[in-house]
């Protein structure tokens, strides 16, 4: 195709001022022309290269879990990791003491995720209930940004907080012998707080997604506006709203600086909140500050705790996702 | 509107009283919406109190600059953790912006629809749940340890870098789909490529929305402790004082929140608060840039 524009133009009789006048004359070299789509070809391949950065980024967290973890399992039973209570990674196997069950950090972990949805849920609902029912547009644009500052508030601050104050405020009301200065109290609270724009959040957006067509017709039935957000907002929304506590159940299980800072480095099997325990997420984050040697047993576990937190987190936020994409399809 | 003499007489009372309870009842359930609305801005409120009355009293231009210390609180300070965060800001910048920006207009504008295509799609939204201390196993395990580059500026860096470009390209996706597509299709007629059409139309109308979400990337990282924190930054002073030697090793506000939090002196209990009024106060800043770089771009759509 190109020849046959370059042959047109050198047959041409046509003073060759015309012929400059009314085509450029780079493009109408057809090396030039081709270069030019090369060029384009490697930009965009460059912009590809860009967008597979994430690709690569995820076989390097697969990669580096597995190449720390899979040494570590050769070592280490799954069945101890899994089904011992006591977590002391200490020397090495067959010392004194030495014991490797992650089920002492998992229970930590639960402590502060339920405490944390047990806080987040119902204040979090509330606020994406009462912004996307009651509030007038004024109200929503004062309170929403104002929501989403907290959820800008670095979490190192929020552990700040949690040991600071809240966990000194429980220790005077409940007293000092029932409540240790590091429990998971404490951090589940506060990661709670954390979670409320979160919850608020994507579940508001699912209430929003609800056609105001139902709505009328609840009101036409006379139902009340409370009637209303209970008996066709909530269930029209449900999908979206079950994302969100999936979500936000994650998001605490995977959260870091809260509890490494709040709820201790005793790691410990048991049903008192007001303990101090550990979670995974603050082992990981107490540990690596401290001596463990690469390739000692205390820096393997490191990588066995984070694969486990990995699959954890990455099951969860795909039932979520998977949740998202039946309210998305229902409206 | 039912013939008075079928209703039963439960019903007949209740429909008297009705009326008033029901408008009660709505009263109490709004106003009990509202009170779940603002707890976490009361919270928030008593954060700040909190933060603000403990940390005013050793905030001065010498906490700024001088070193911090586990004996003295008077001559105690972040500098290490200002200027590492200064230098971690520059590497993150220069690093996730080009990157985030480039991978977003590929999805938008280039990418065909296939699986390869899909695949990053989900791959990105799956990278966006991870827990930032995975990051830091990453960084640890890879940078640190198989590619030995040491815990350093730059493995700290790298990091955040990947921490947040999930977050650069949705934010970058949302400002490139805004743009009009007549825009494009003008381009295209007037014979300029997809690239020329991409760089000269629709970058310049998306930018101002890509540096807002670029910024509150930015903001993320560094408020983040516990990626860095897990590659190995430390509350130690760079070792020859500059702050750009990506093999050195680094701090950040942060890591000095961190370590002043776990004093048990309340002294420095006080300077971890004083230390958090710095860090908000750059994040007020970024986040006041990006508010700018919001409204104008919405008038220029407007």
């Amino acid at each position: 195709m190109a020849p046959s524009v370059t042959a047109a133009i050198h047959t041409s009789d046509a003073p060759e001022s015309h012929v400059a006048a009314t085509a450029p004359a780079p493009d109408q070299n057809p090396l030039r022309r081709r270069s030019a789509r090369l060029g384009e070809r490697a930009i965009i391949g460059v912009l590809f290269l860009c967008g597979a950065v994430s690709v690569v980024t995820t076989v390097a967290i697969v990669g580096v879990l597995a190449n720390e973890t899979i040494p570590f399992f050769q070592q280490i039973p799954l069945s101890d990791f899994f089904l011992d209570t006591v977590w002391q990674p200490f020397g090495i196997p067959g010392n004194e003491g030495f014991r490797l069950g992650v089920w002492a950090l998992v229970t930590g972990t639960a402590h502060v995720t339920v405490i944390g949805l047990l806080v987040a849920i119902p204040l979090g609902l509330g606020a994406a209930t009462y912004l996307s029912e009651y509030a007038s547009p004024r109200v929503r644009g004062t309170l929403k940004p104002i929501l989403e500052i907290l959820a800008g508030i670095p979490t190192v601050v929020l552990g700040f907080f949690a040991l600071t104050t809240v966990s000194p405020f429980l220790r005077e009301v409940l007293g000092t012998d029932v409540v240790d200065l590091f429990n998971s109290f404490s951090g589940g609270l506060v990661v709670g707080v954390m979670l409320i724009p979160t919850v608020a959040s994507v579940s508001e957006d699912a209430m929003s997604a609800v056609p105001q067509s139902l709505r009328e017709a609840g009101y036409g039935l006379g139902a009340s506006r409370s009637r209303v957000a209970r008996s066709v907002v909530f269930p029209s929304a449900l999908s979206g709203i079950v994302a969100a506590v999936i979500l936000a159940m994650s998001r605490a299980v995977g959260e870091t600086m809260i509890v490494a800072l709040s709820v201790g480095s005793r790691p410990n099997v048991t049903w008192d909140v007001f303990s101090q325990n550990q979670t995974m997420t603050g082992y990981i984050a107490q540990s690596v500050g401290g001596e463990a040697a690469r390739g000692s047993f205390q820096y393997t576990a490191l990588f066995a705790v984070g694969a486990l937190l990995f699959v954890l987190t990455l099951a969860l936020n795909l039932i979520a996702s998977a949740f998202v994409g039946r309210y998305r399809q229902a409206y | 509107m039912a013939a008075p003499t079928q209703t039963p007489p439960d019903l007949q009372q209740r429909s008297f009283e009705e009326p008033r309870r029901r408008a009660l009842r709505e009263a109490a359930i709004r106003y009990a919406l509202l009170a779940a609305t603002s707890t976490g801005i009361v919270v928030l409120g008593i954060l700040l109190y909190r933060v603000f009355s403990d940390g005013l009293t050793y905030l001065d231009f010498g906490f700024l600059v001088s070193l911090p210390s586990r004996i003295d609180p008077d001559s105690a300070g972040v500098s290490p953790g200002l200027t590492g965060t200064l230098s971690l800001m520059l590497i993150v910048a220069l690093g996730s912006f080009p990157i985030g920006i480039g991978a977003a207009l590929y999805l938008e504008e280039f990418a065909p629809k296939n699986r390869v295509t899909a695949l990053i799609e989900t791959n990105i939204s799956n990278l966006a749940g991870v827990p930032s201390v995975v990051y830091g196993l990453l960084g640890a395990g890879l940078f640190v340890g198989i590619l030995d580059i040491g815990r350093s500026l730059l493995a700290g860096g790298v990091t955040l870098i990947l921490l947040i470009l999930p977050v650069i390209i949705v934010t970058s996706r949302e400002a490139i789909k805004a743009v009009p597509n007549e825009l494009r299709e003008g381009g295209l007629g007037l014979g300029a490529t997809r690239w020329q059409t991409t760089q000269k139309l629709v970058l310049p109308q998306a930018l101002p929305g890509m540096i807002t979400g670029a910024i509150l990337g930015l903001s993320r990282a560094i408020g983040e402790a516990a990626p860095i924190l897990v590659v190995g930054a430390t509350s130690a002073r760079f070792r020859n004082n500059s702050p750009l030697d990506l093999f050195d090793q680094f701090s950040a506000l942060p890591i000095n929140i961190y370590n002043y939090t776990f004093d048990p002196d309340p002294v420095f209990t006080q300077l971890a608060a004083s230390a958090i009024i710095v860090l908000l106060g750059a994040l007020l800043l970024m986040n006041g840039i990006a508010i700018y770089f919001r409204n104008r771009a919405s008038r220029g759509n407007a």
